[in-house]
């Protein structure tokens, strides 16, 4: 799978993310906090307070904390899925760039994958860390909720990438992210049970990979029953990474080495 | 010796369209060998399959003794690639570009720091090493890039129209550096669409027009083959010379007649000129010239080059 070469495509990313990180990391521990605190502390006593049982059984808080773990690492893989394909394919051509050396598009398409994986992995674990200290779960349980939430986010770097790749104008992007992307982050069961949904889109919602690290990641937090046996959800998911990078293998060769 | 690069029958096609048409070509070691003509004459689309980064629709092609298609790596590893289009990553450094570069090849930190201190001086950015590439002048990032497509020390530099969109200095500068890389023995491939890039920097060129090769030689025997020795370029104000081009034509036994001027083709321009003033014709201004590949180029074609 790492070829040595598509190792080097991940040094290099490596070598442009050096230049941001500090604002990158900020927001990765911000976010989580104000989300967890607003939505999950504050709007989750009201919750609580009208749902003495909570829900599923559960304080607010302990239900969206794992979900918004998933839900953080699918949006995450989206953005790196996004405009840095577009700017190495298009604005900046740094993907012909690398082309031109001994780097091929396997490589290429497989650094791509490591690197943005990599990242969802940051993201992740600091959203782990952060609900450990929200006392939501002992800290080694939030990591192992890492898990889920790393295979849909590579899962959405697949699919995003293969779909930026057939853009010829970046215009799709923002509608993308305001069709897709933003409705599977508040309707995949982070927030609430996809059960409370109109009937119609509840197989919508049960079809997008988030749903099932979501599933996967509150059965490791608070131990409930996943809906989807865990190994059928991993399977799914894993279908979503491979397909994901096969349909982006295509267009990367089309556009770049006509 | 076999040549460096061999191509026969070289075909590109996309889908209808054919932008590289059938073309029979050899360059040898140490040559600085050129491709001239217009935008959309096939240049770039026979640089990407040299490179490696193209696959040849009909016909055969070998690069330094590898076949592009089926050795692509191993044959990019040896190449250096200068660009139409700057592909430098533009947020980062100077020195981190050349870096990320030269680590692409595999290569070690230490021995890429060792080439980028060498390439920097060659190419005079020395002092900007820290700079970001976002800040650097067009000539400055066009230097960036050769020295770019240095790092892997290439047995053949590849070209793209260098010096395209660049300011007159620049373009000084830049032909300055391509000639000591001729000097030190590297093979050059350049495409230009400029008559005078192509006669400063190439000792035999090919001059390509709607995917074909029209014409081959060195450039001063291609002007001797396919232009008479002097050009008198005749301008007259506009208008003029829609109405009277028989009679410009009878001055020159070869006339090109343009928009605004006519180029007289002729082996004496004194007794040309001195044919002008007896005609009785009222031109502008006339203007004696040595022939260049401009006129070999739209003698071959009928167009001019740059439009």
């Amino acid at each position: 799978m790492a070829t040595p070469l598509s190792l080097r495509v991940f040094e290099a990313e490596a070598r442009v993310y050096r230049r941001t990180w500090r604002g990158s990391v900020i927001s990765s521990f911000l976010n989580p906090i104000l989300y967890l605190a607003a939505m999950g502390v504050g709007l989750g006593s009201l919750v609580d307070e009208n749902l003495p049982a909570g829900v599923e059984g559960i304080s607010y808080l302990t239900f969206l904390a794992p979900g918004l773990l998933v839900a953080t690492a699918m949006q995450a893989g989206a953005g790196e899925g996004a405009w840095k394909v577009m700017a190495g394919i298009k604005w900046q051509k740094t993907y012909h760039a690398k082309l031109a050396t001994p780097i091929g598009i396997p490589s290429l398409v497989m650094g791509h994958m490591l690197w943005a994986g990599a990242r969802v992995l940051m993201v992740s674990v600091i959203f782990a860390v952060i609900m450990s200290a929200f006392q939501v779960a002992p800290l080694f349980q939030s990591l192992l909720a890492v898990g889920p939430a790393l295979l849909v986010g590579i899962a959405m770097v697949a699919a995003t990438t293969a779909f930026t790749a057939r853009l010829e104008e970046p215009t799709g992007l923002p509608l993308y992210f305001r069709f897709v992307i933003i409705p599977m982050f508040l309707f995949s069961g982070a927030f609430f049970p996809i059960t409370q949904l109109p009937g119609w889109l509840q197989p919508i919602a049960f079809a997008t990979p988030m749903f099932h690290g979501v599933e996967l990641s509150r059965a490791i937090v608070v131990g409930t029953e996943p809906s989807v046996t865990w190994w059928v959800s991993v399977a799914y998911l894993s279908a979503w990474i491979v397909v994901g990078t096969a349909l982006t293998v295509g267009p990367f060769r089309e556009r770049l080495t006509p | 010796m076999t040549p460096l690069i061999q191509a026969t029958g070289l075909t590109k096609r996309f889908g209808e369209f054919t932008a590289v048409d059938d073309i029979d070509f050899s360059v040898e070691q140490g040559e600085s060998f050129g491709f001239l003509g217009p935008n959309g004459a096939g240049k770039t689309s026979t640089m990407r399959m040299i490179g490696a980064v193209s696959p040849i629709t009909e016909g055969s092609l070998s690069v330094l003794g590898l076949d592009p298609t089926q050795q692509g790596p191993q044959l990019r590893s040896r190449l250096g690639v200068v660009p139409q289009e700057d592909n430098l990553d533009q947020e980062l450094t100077v020195y981190d570009n050349l870096m990320m570069y030269g680590r692409y090849f595999d290569l070690s930190r230490a021995v890429v720091r060792e080439r980028i201190d060498e390439l920097l001086e060659f190419v005079q950015l020395t002092e900007k090493r820290k700079s970001k590439v976002d800040s650097l002048s067009g000539g400055m990032k066009r230097r960036l890039t050769i020295a770019r497509g240095l790092i892997n020390e290439p047995d053949l530099l590849i070209l793209d129209e260098p010096t395209t969109g660049l300011d007159p200095q620049a373009r000084h500068v830049l032909w300055d550096r391509l000639y000591r890389l001729k000097q030190q023995g590297v093979t050059l491939i350049i495409t230009t669409h400029y008559m005078d890039e192509a006669e400063q920097l190439c000792d035999r060129l090919v001059v390509m027009d709607k995917a074909k090769i029209v014409a081959e030689g060195s450039p001063r025997s291609l002007i001797e083959e396919y232009a008479p020795r002097e050009v008198v370029e005749v301008r007259f104000p506009s208008g003029v010379l829609e109405d009277i081009p028989d009679r410009v034509k009878e001055l020159a036994p070869r006339t090109e007649i343009l928009a605004d001027r006519a180029l007289l083709y002729t082996d004496d321009a004194e007794s040309t000129i001195a044919g002008i003033a007896g005609s009785g014709l009222e031109p502008e201004t006339i203007l004696a010239r040595r022939s260049s590949l401009e006129d070999v180029f739209l003698r071959l074609t009928g167009r001019s080059l740059v439009e």
